[in-house]
């Protein structure tokens, strides 16, 4: 079948999927005083339509910091302000000076998640399939099954239209910066990744991938001719880039200043939320928060971070191919948040999506016969893990998952420990973290797959 | 693409779909959802003498006791969801434990659905060695019935057990196809049994098994040899059928409740029409008797106080009243429906064609119901769809009316889903199924023309203009006030052409003389 009629299939299934999601409850519904994510978005919109820019981030008398404050960078307070208009044409009650605070109704619920889709449809979606159209080796069948995984994964379908947020903006414009530097773009490569950082800052996670492959890449050319020929035009068009979205807050340093504060807020400490990371596990090991202040805390977690990317960036600047720039990339972090989800109410999307997603993933990975073993490398892997049998690893780690999910909502924790659940849920995220980073570690170091013996078969 | 197991895409289909209905638990359902939550509380609650009186709901058992039955079944599974779902006095009770029921009572009873699509796959001839498992023709057959759009949205969002009693119609016309006669007698008086719509498509079986399955053998000449008559067969299928009554209506007849049971069956007093036209050929009589009218009055030939003052903006059910054109009485719809299948019966009478033709008599039969029925729901467009699909991946001029009845059909279910917050999944949905079936079928007969006629091109490109003007232009125009019904007006009129078209070219295909070559 033609290549456009399938790939319109599957953007049309993630539509369906998406919005199917979207009926159900977001987070912080009905749950006064302070709800949740969405309230969070739709104040941002009444702040960014009533308030001048230069209030936007201040704790003035008309601007109280304390609920939900704009904590990510200026780009997603002009989007609030583009929703915000829509929503006044529509209902001026959605973004009405503090008397909208905690507005909620199915009309509002269709508004908000109507942006989320839109902004899908613009950014995310498109930069999804031509990624894939483009950037990836095989048959149109492959391509197009790459398609559909990307776009039924379920993390950031819970995320954006359950529990509410706007990753899949900050996503696709990285994936628009991906898209462009696989095709030889920088400069418009680095101009994407910039409107991604600043639209959240948690894009940084990345940002040490690109620069480690454009400045790769430039010293390659010969920093004495084409190379440093590149650098500039790089590094103008991020100054450039930056330059235009702060515009309006740099006549002031002040404000500049405020807005970087309320962006990286290192006063709220490690343990926001129970995320999956590091420090949660090593927490149950050794009490550090009792050990250490709060900001060697956060110079300590700062330079871990640095030395566990350092090894995959020096490859990177040492070899700066493409395909060593989309694996350093996978150092993404993930998080499950499972716990995040219940309190939304998302329980039935959840299972549903991440059972579908893996069942999907799994019986055309296994069908296409894309993940031979040489591929896959695991017999690295299993050197170093020789006691466990192969494939046993895989149906251990999705039983673990499952039962964690399955224990999280079926059982009461025991009142001494009534964090249980969500630690342990973040210290298996944080394992799965830890074994498909050293596997991708194994992964970047070794040889690349034979290319041309790949083509052949395809 | 290698190493796919024959038949492990069929799992991996249903399971998509039925993931994918699990995403419209939370989804808006309509007042379907009270009836059969209505009818769990009374079976439940009530003895079965007062199952066919009880009226505390507006709502009121109209299906045949076996459905009643099944109702009963589901209702000891729904006292571990919620036992209050079951009180006959909740009236509306719809708590999240009682939506999560119901709509898993749906999903999982599709499973008969699931398998019958199975078993009408495996009756489907694929080509020997055909590698590619997209252009299979039992692949596209799964596709068009587990993903089918109408059945989609009628089932899973506006809620209703059509999955369940397909399974049944389908099971009955794949068992006829491997020649299991007893078996699809069976599975169809179940069904009979368990909704009597499908009284539309009885005479068809009537027919075929008596000339097909009675008479063991035939002449030469393709004509009936009346010594080769059965009575053993014929008695064999009179037992099932009787059995299977006598099991759904037996306590009632011995109650003496049969008259009352049939009067809930069949409630003559409602309208020609649905409160929203279904898309047949009273629809257009009654659009060209409000024209007649509406002219008669400009042109002073009417008083405009003698009309009747019809309402067509809503409601329930009402007798719409024709001012010009000469009444329409249930007679005369039967009479109409009747002269409309007599020639496809006859057909498989004196021309029987096997199965195949069987399953052309019954599609006739359905769609001969639907155009010229009395009260006719939209969503019996389905009982002619589904079968159809069957066809369509079989004979090349069988898909080309499939594309135009499916699309004219699935469209003129938009209605039934007219709440915004569903509206991009019913467009996106019915995009999805559309442009499936047109590629795939295109596929499936490549290399030799255009599956549709240049007219029935327009006509559905025409449909997509309909659809952006109901559901986008009118709702922001300053008519929505003045004139409300005017979008389902228009989509009913629209889609009455394509179905009453759809309706004469299988006609033609069936009536066709034998000597023509059969189209591959």
């Amino acid at each position: 079948m033609q290549t456009w009629s399938l790939v319109s299939m599957c953007v049309l299934l993630g539509i369906v999927v998406r919005w199917g999601v979207s009926l159900n409850s977001y987070s912080g519904a009905g749950k006064p005083p302070m709800f949740g994510d969405y309230e969070a978005q739709r104040h941002w919109q009444e702040v960014t339509y009533n308030l001048p820019l230069q209030e936007w981030y201040s704790n003035t008398t008309e601007n109280d910091l304390n609920y939900w404050g704009l904590d990510y960078p200026p780009l997603t307070a002009y989007h609030s302000l583009v929703c915000a208009y829509v929503a006044k044409t529509i209902n001026p009650e959605w973004v009405d000076l503090h008397k909208s605070r905690g507005y909620e109704s199915p009309a509002h619920k269709l508004f908000m998640r109507a942006t989320v889709l839109v902004a899908d449809l613009l950014i995310y979606i498109p930069a999804v399939v031509l990624y894939c159209l483009y950037l990836t080796d095989g048959s149109t069948k492959k391509k197009v099954c790459t398609v559909f995984c990307f776009l039924l994964y379920p993390g950031l379908i819970l995320i954006d239209y359950g529990h509410f947020q706007y990753n899949g903006v900050s996503l696709g414009f990285a994936l628009w910066g991906v898209l462009a530097l696989g095709l030889g773009w920088d400069a418009l490569g680095s101009l994407a990744f910039c409107l991604a950082l600043n639209y959240k800052q948690m894009e940084l996670y990345h940002a040490l991938p690109f620069f480690c492959y454009l400045l790769g890449k430039s010293v390659k050319l010969g920093l004495m001719g084409r190379g440093l020929f590149l650098l500039v035009r790089i590094a103008s068009t991020v100054l450039v880039t930056f330059a235009l979205c702060w515009l309006p807050f740099l006549s002031d340093p002040g404000d500049a200043m405020q807005v970087v504060r309320r962006i990286f807020p290192v006063a709220r400490g490690l343990f926001e939320d129970k995320v999956a990371n590091a420090w949660c596990s090593l927490n149950i090991l050794i009490k550090i928060r009792s050990i250490l202040s709060s900001d060697s805390q956060i110079y300590i977690s700062f330079a871990c971070t640095l030395l566990a990317v350092l090894p995959s960036c020096v490859r990177l600047l040492m070899k700066p191919t493409f395909w060593q720039f989309k694996l350093a990339l996978v150092r993404g972090i993930q998080l499950i948040i499972l716990p995040l989800f219940l309190k939304d109410g998302l329980l039935v999307p959840y299972a549903v999506t991440s059972l579908a997603f893996l069942f999907f993933s799994i019986y055309l990975l296994s069908a296409l016969e894309h993940c031979s073993e040489e591929e896959l490398r695991l017999g690295a892997f299993h050197k170093l893990l020789f006691c466990l049998p192969k494939l046993d690893l895989f149906y251990i780690s999705v039983s673990a998952m499952a039962g964690l999910s399955v224990v999280t909502v079926a059982l009461v924790p025991p009142t001494h420990l009534p964090d249980l659940f969500p630690v342990l849920v973040s210290s298996t995220a944080f394992l799965h973290f830890l074994g498909t980073f050293i596997y991708f570690n194994i992964v970047q170091f070794s040889e690349p797959p034979s290319r041309k013996s790949q083509k052949k078969n395809d | 693409m290698a190493a796919v197991d024959s038949w492990s895409w069929f799992p991996a289909l249903a399971l998509g779909v039925s993931f994918l209905k699990c995403l419209f638990i939370t989804a808006y359902h309509s007042t379907d959802f009270e009836v059969h939550r209505n009818w769990l509380a009374i079976t439940h609650s009530l003895p079965v003498s007062r199952w066919y009186h009880e009226n505390t709901s507006e709502w009121t058992l109209d299906y045949p006791p076996l459905f009643a039955w099944f109702e009963l079944g589901l209702s000891h599974a729904a006292r571990h969801f919620d036992p209050d779902m079951l009180l006959v006095e909740n009236l509306n009770y719809a708590s999240p434990s009682t939506v999560l029921f119901q709509r898993l009572s749906v999903i999982f009873t599709d499973l008969l659905f699931i398998y019958a699509a199975r078993e009408c796959c495996r009756c489907v001839q694929d080509q020997k060695g055909s590698r590619d498992v997209l252009n299979r023709p039992s692949f596209v057959l799964a596709v068009l019935l587990l993903w089918n759009f109408g059945l989609l949205i009628v089932d899973h969002i506006h809620f209703q057990y059509n999955g369940f009693l397909f399974g049944f119609l389908l099971l009955s016309v794949a068992k006829h196809l491997q020649r299991q006669h007893l078996q699809g007698a069976l599975l169809f008086s179940v069904l009979l049994n368990l909704k009597h719509i499908y009284l539309y498509v009885a005479p068809a079986y009537g027919v075929y098994l008596l000339r097909s399955y009675c008479f063991t053998q035939d002449n030469k000449d393709g004509s009936v040899s009346w010594s080769s008559f059965s009575p053993l067969r014929l008695l064999a299928l009179g037992g099932i059928v009787a059995s299977v009554c006598a099991l759904s209506f037996g306590p009632f007849i011995a109650m003496g409740q049969l008259p009352q049971v049939l009067s809930r069956l069949f409630p003559f007093k409602r309208g020609l029409c649905h409160a929203y036209w279904a898309p047949n050929i009273w629809a257009l009589y009654n659009t060209l008797d409000k024209i007649l009218a509406t002219l008669g009055v400009r042109l002073k030939l009417l008083q405009e106080a003698g009309l009747p003052r019809a309402s067509m903006t809503g409601g329930l059910v009402q007798e719409f009243q024709h001012s010009v054109l000469p009444s329409v009485t249930p007679s005369i719809t039967l009479v109409c429906t009747l002269l409309s299948i007599l020639p496809a019966v006859a057909s498989i009478w004196f021309r029987p064609r096997g199965a195949r033709g069987f399953l052309r008599c019954l599609l006739l039969c359905a769609l001969g119901s639907f155009v010229f029925g009395w009260h006719v729901h939209e969503k019996a467009i389905l009982i002619a769809i589904l079968p159809l699909s069957i066809l369509a991946v079989e004979n090349r001029e069988d898909a080309g009316i499939f594309l135009v009845l499916t699309t004219t059909g699935h469209y003129s279910l938009f209605p039934l889903l007219f709440t915004p917050a569903e509206l991009p999944i019913k467009v996106s949905l019915m995009l999805l199924f559309t442009i499936y079936s047109f590629t795939a079928l295109r596929k499936l007969y490549s290399g030799r023309g255009s599956l549709l006629r240049p007219l029935e091109s327009v006509y559905l490109l025409g449909l997509v203009g309909v659809a952006f003007a109901c559901e986008v232009a009118f709702p922001l125009s300053p008519w929505q006030q003045k004139l409300p019904f005017l979008p389902l007006l228009a989509t009913s009129v629209y889609c009455s052409l394509g179905v009453c078209y759809s309706f004469l070219r299988l006609y033609a295909s069936l009536l066709r003389p034998p000597g023509k070559p059969k189209q591959p």
